[in-house]
Order: C-alpha cells, then structure tokens, then sequence
C-alpha cells in the first residue's frame, strides 16, 4: 500500500501527473489555490503502488511519495 | 625588500599588479598592451596565480568577473578596441559590486584606428563606458614607475569600494622602457586569499551567496542605484588624486594627463626657466576627477592675484575639457590644445600655444 | 509507511515562476537531488543564465552567480580555476548556450574545464516570448519564423552536443529528455554522471536535456511531452554521444 500527498499551493495544475500515474489516483480540481490556479488531487485507497512517476514528472515538486 | 629592474609600461603594470596579490588574469592579444598580456604568462603562474588567454575580450572580462566573485584578486588588460568590448562584463561587474582591475593602453580610435599612442576612451572611462548608471574609479599613470605603483593601490580601492577600476595609459606609455624599483616579495605576502563575506566560496557553515545585478522586484533596482550612487559620492570626496606644480603664481595651469602630462611638464619647465607664469595639474584619478582642487584655485585658496588661465592639453579632441570646464564652472577661460588619430601635441605646439593665449 | 519520495534538501520549499509544465522544474529538481545524494552542497557554486532560468538562485539553496547573456562558461571557467576544490556547473539554455555564448561554449569545451554543462534545448527562447533559437526545427513556428523555421533563410537546427563531441577535451556528452517518467530517470543518471566527472577530474561534461516550453509551443504540457518525443527527439537523437 502506498500513497502520495500533494502540495496544493505549489501546484500549478499543468497535469503531467494525472497523465502518467498508470492507476489514475490523481484528479484535476476545480477549486483554486495561493497561485489562482486550478490543482490536483489524490485518490485515497484506490490502490496507489507508489511508482513515483507522478513525483519524477512534477513540474513543481509538489508531490511526495509514501511506501 | 625592493629592486632595480628595467621594464616598459605593460610590464610594470603587470609586476604591480603581481606585487599587489593579483591571482587572476584573463586577456586577450591586442596591441599595443602585448607586452602585458605575455609577462603574465611567464610569470603569474611563477607567483601561483591562475593565467588563461581567453578567447575572446568578452570571455576575457567575464573570467575577471568569475574570478573576482570568488574574492580572488583578478584582472584583466586590452587596448581601445578590445575595451568596447569589455564594456559589457564591465557593467556587470559595477552592478554586481564585485572589485576587479581593467588595464587599458589606448591606441588610437575610433573603429580599428591604428597602433599609435591616444587619449581618446577618456569619455567611455570616465563616464561608465557600458549601460547603465555607473562609474569606473580610473587612475591615469604618467611614468613606468607609476604605473607599476597604482597597481597595488587599484587593487585596495577595487576592494574597499566593491567597485571596477581602471588603470588608463597610452602606447607610448605602454611601450616605453625606464627603470623602475619593484617590490620581490610584496606578492607572497599580499596573494594569501583576503576573506570577502559575499564571495563565493561554497555554503559551508553559512547561508549561500548570491552575486547579482538583477532586480526584479518593484523599487529594488533604483534602491541599487541610490546604493551605487552613495558610494560614488564618497569616492568622490576622498579620492580624488592629483600632481600639481606652481600652483601658487601660476597665470596659466596647464591640465595635462598620463604620458600628455610628462610632455607639459617639460613645456612648464622651459616656460619657467624664462620667468612665464606657468603651472601645471596632472589628475592622477580622471574620476573622480580632482574638480576640488580647481574649485579651490578659483575661490583664492591658492592665495592668487586673478583667476588664471586654464589650458587642457590631450592626445584627444576635448573629452578632458568637459571635465575641467565643468569644475571651472564659467569663472575663468579654458583653452584647448589636442591632437589624436597618433598626433601628440609637442612640447613646442604647447609652447607656442601658451604664446598665443597670453601666457 | 516511508517516505520514498520528496523535496530535495538543495531546493528551496517555494513555488516557481515558471509556466505550468516547464521542463526548468523537473531539471532543477533533478539537479538539486544529485548534490544532496552526492552530499556536494556546501561546495557547489552555480552559475545561472539569462533566460527563463535567470533567477534559478532563487530556487538553489547553494552559491550561486549570474552571468551575462552567453558568458556562463567564461564565468565557471574562472571560478573553478581559481576554486579547484568547488564544484562548478553552469545550467543554460539553447539561446544562451548555442548562440550568444557559442564562442565560449566551444573555448571553454576545447580547453577542457573540468566542469558541468546543464544544456535546456527548448528550441525556442522562452523568457523574451517565443522567438526562434538555434535549436528551433525546421518548420516551427515562432515569432520570428512566423511562417515556420526554413532552412534557406534560418539555416537548420545547431547540434551544438555533437559539435562539441568531436573536441579532443571533451570528455562526455549525453543528450536526455523529459517526455514521460522513465526518460526522466535517465536524464538523472546523466547529470549525476556529468556532476561525477567533475569530482573525479575527468573533465569537461555536458547533459543536454530536451525539455517541454508548452506556452511558446502553444500546447498544452501532455502534448508538449509527446512533441519532444515524436518530432525533437527525431532532429535531435537521444543517447550518449560521447
């Protein structure tokens, strides 16, 4: 079991991530952080295998993985 | 311990700047300065420096840059055309704060010109030469000895004010052979790495250091400026430096600079022996350029009669006559004498000038 | 459960100013995490450029310079001459490295500095707002190709790495890329290597990295991934070249 945290304000919703997790766990937001820009979410217990590629193609380094 | 040794110009610039724990130097082949770049060579890694013929006058004061922004005292030499080029890596430098000794033997101008002896980058030496609001400190040597002995003290201003330097001579000055004393050992004591705070050295048990000229943020650059513009102003009460000779009974001063200045001098000498009363001021730094000395001869200070004649004497068609037109501020007359393109006034041309106007 | 993943010591905890997508973030971060794996923070000095990356010493926790446009070479040059115990790198772009900066680029390759190029190959100047760099394809639109990139008047795309290769100084060059997760983690292999040259003295290293500009690509950051892939990465190909 693994899963990952997102920091939502240094998130600048480019998208990268929700692209390339193979279990699609990560969401576009419609809400709007610090930037005014629309963010990402991570799907709690939906099998995350923690592969990191949502952390290595961050953009932001915005995400941090747990295993 | 000092010695007697015969060096031309470019050499004793080069062993100054030696003497002065110069560890770095950067340049690029022009004539006529050739003679610096290559006792570099030979011998800054003999006293443990770094030397490098760069590829280029734009590569050359950018090493300068690098160099210098790890602390290290470093410089650089060209020639007129090769300084244009510098200009760049010089406003950089100057909005960085970073200290560093540019060396420029002047050749005449403008675009390739020709090998000969001028005066003619005072303008882009004096008045920041690159973009931007800055100035230069410039030391203009007159003879081998002195250009060997600014060296030393164009590093230790380059250092207190976190400022550029530049050291002004000509060809001919560049060229000529004297016996000068140097000082052996001086270089050895002087090269041990100074600590600067800002350089960088590695974060180790520190916060990073950052050297930069960019200012994004709103108010930011003009607060730089109003810094930089701080600085130049105490440059300019404590540093202006110059020769002066009879001053007291002098009806005619000649303004005379660099190797034009030892020309005057002689002219002065002539004029003397036949009773004229004729003096002379050698600026030793062209900025700051000594304008309170002259403010002082005009407000009596000198304990003169009436205001004397003022006769600028340049290998260079009136750049210098600004800045003592500016100082004299109207209050007496300022004649001109200059040549360039590889004309030097003679000694019998400034004669017969002073003839003319009335001296 | 561990953390397997997060920030790097070496980069500071604070959002960019680069456009959402940027290659800039990916490769500083991989930068930043090989100077805290190989514990070299406190003796590196950086050399920034102008281009989008020109305030990266914002974002780098270690010693950092600018340095004019093109003269980041002539500045590590110096620096690692004089400071041989430092690690020296410098991190520009295709306008910076391959245009403005050629001459030093090339002198400071042939002397063999025993340095670290970062090379960003965006094809395009970014900070200046889309204009054509020596690394633009034939055919790409920008603002100064507006009818696209021709060989007959701009010439064809520069392969500076490979120019550079042929120098006997040179001692390693790979060009990489930032298209999907597994390119990425070879892109970090390479710049590790390149950072590992330099404490081992081997010398001059270059990484040149083809990395997304979705804004002046006009695309978004998915496709511009997927443009580096199937049209840069055809004009520019991947793998070590030295």
């Amino acid at each position: 079991m693994a899963k990952i945290t997102i920091d939502k304000d240094k998130c600048k919703g480019c998208l990268l991530c929700i692209n390339f997790c193979p279990k699609k766990l990560i969401l576009k937001n419609s809400q709007l952080n610090k930037q005014g820009l629309n963010y990402v979410e991570f799907k709690e217990n939906g099998g995350c295998i923690g592969c990191s590629f949502c952390a290595i193609i961050c953009p932001d380094c915005c995400i941090t993985v747990y295993k | 311990m000092s010695k007697k040794i015969l060096l031309s110009g470019n050499e004793a610039i080069a062993q100054g700047a030696l003497d002065a724990g110069c560890y770095f130097y950067a340049g690029y082949p022009i004539t006529p300065q050739n003679e610096l770049i290559s006792y570099m060579a030979a011998n800054m890694p003999k006293a443990g420096g770094v030397f490098i013929q760069a590829e280029s006058e734009l590569a050359a004061i950018n090493m300068v840059f690098g160099a210098s922004a790890t602390g290290t005292r470093a410089m650089t030499s060209s020639s007129s055309p090769g300084m244009s080029l510098k200009q760049e890596g010089i406003s950089y430098i100057a909005g960085t704060q970073l200290p560093a000794v540019i060396v420029n033997i002047m050749r005449g101008g403008p675009g390739l010109g020709n090998i000969t002896p001028a005066q003619s980058d005072y303008f882009q030496a004096t008045r920041g030469g690159g973009h931007g609001d800055y100035h230069c400190i410039v030391l203009a040597p007159s003879t081998v000895q002195e250009a060997h002995d600014l060296m030393p003290l164009s590093f230790d201003l380059a250092d207190k004010y976190r400022n550029p330097i530049i050291v002004l001579g000509d060809g001919m000055l560049g060229q000529m052979m004297e016996p000068i004393f140097v000082m052996r050992h001086a270089s050895r004591v002087a090269r041990k790495r100074i600590t600067k705070k800002w350089a960088l050295t590695g974060c180790k048990e520190r916060n990073p250091n950052v050297i930069k000229s960019l200012y994004l943020k709103e108010g930011a650059l003009e607060k730089l400026n109003l810094l930089l513009q701080k600085k130049y102003k105490i440059i300019k009460e404590k540093e202006q430096r110059y020769e002066s000779l009879h001053l007291d009974t002098a009806e005619v001063i000649i303004v005379a600079y660099g190797i034009m200045a030892r020309i005057a001098k002689a002219a002065v000498n002539k004029l003397r022996a036949k009773g004229k009363k004729v003096g002379l001021i050698r600026p030793i730094t062209l900025w700051p350029f000594p304008e309170t000395l002259i403010t002082q001869i005009l407000s009596g200070l000198h304990k003169k009669k009436h205001s004397p004649l003022f006769l600028v004497v340049e290998m260079s068609y009136g750049q210098m006559l600004e800045d003592v037109k500016l100082a004299v501020n109207g209050k007496a007359k300022v004649e001109f004498l200059g040549r360039a393109g590889g004309g030097i006034p003679t000694e019998e041309e400034i004669i017969s000038k002073i003839k003319r106007i009335g001296g | 459960m561990k953390k397997v993943f997060s920030h790097p010591r070496s980069l500071r905890n604070i959002p960019t100013h680069y456009c959402p997508g940027c290659g800039h973030g990916i490769t500083h971060r991989l930068i930043t995490e090989i100077i805290d794996e190989l514990n070299i923070r406190e003796r590196v000095i950086a050399i920034a450029p102008v281009g989008c990356a020109v305030i990266a010493y914002d974002y780098w926790d270690f010693d950092c310079s600018e340095a004019a446009h093109g003269r980041a070479l002539a500045v590590a040059t110096a620096i690692k001459r004089v400071r041989p115990e430092n690690i020296v790198f410098t991190y520009q772009g295709d306008g910076d490295l391959a245009a403005i900066g050629t001459n030093e680029t090339i002198h400071a390759a042939n002397r063999g500095e025993n340095l670290t190029v970062i090379f960003i190959n965006n094809a395009i100047y970014g900070m200046t707002g889309g204009q054509m760099a020596p690394t633009t394809l034939l055919g790409q639109r920008t603002s100064t190709t507006p009818n696209g990139r021709e060989a007959k008047f701009q010439g064809y795309p520069l392969k500076i790495s490979e120019m550079l290769a042929v120098l006997p100084a040179v001692k390693y060059v790979e060009r990489v890329s930032l298209h999907n997760p597994q390119e990425v983690l070879k892109a970090k292999k390479a710049i590790k290597q390149a950072f590992q040259n330099q404490i081992d003295n081997i010398g001059f290293s270059l990484v040149e990295i083809l990395s997304p500009c979705p804004t002046y690509w006009e695309m978004n950051p998915k496709q511009a991934m997927d443009w580096i892939r199937d049209a840069m990465a055809k004009e520019f190909p991947l793998g070590k070249i030295k």
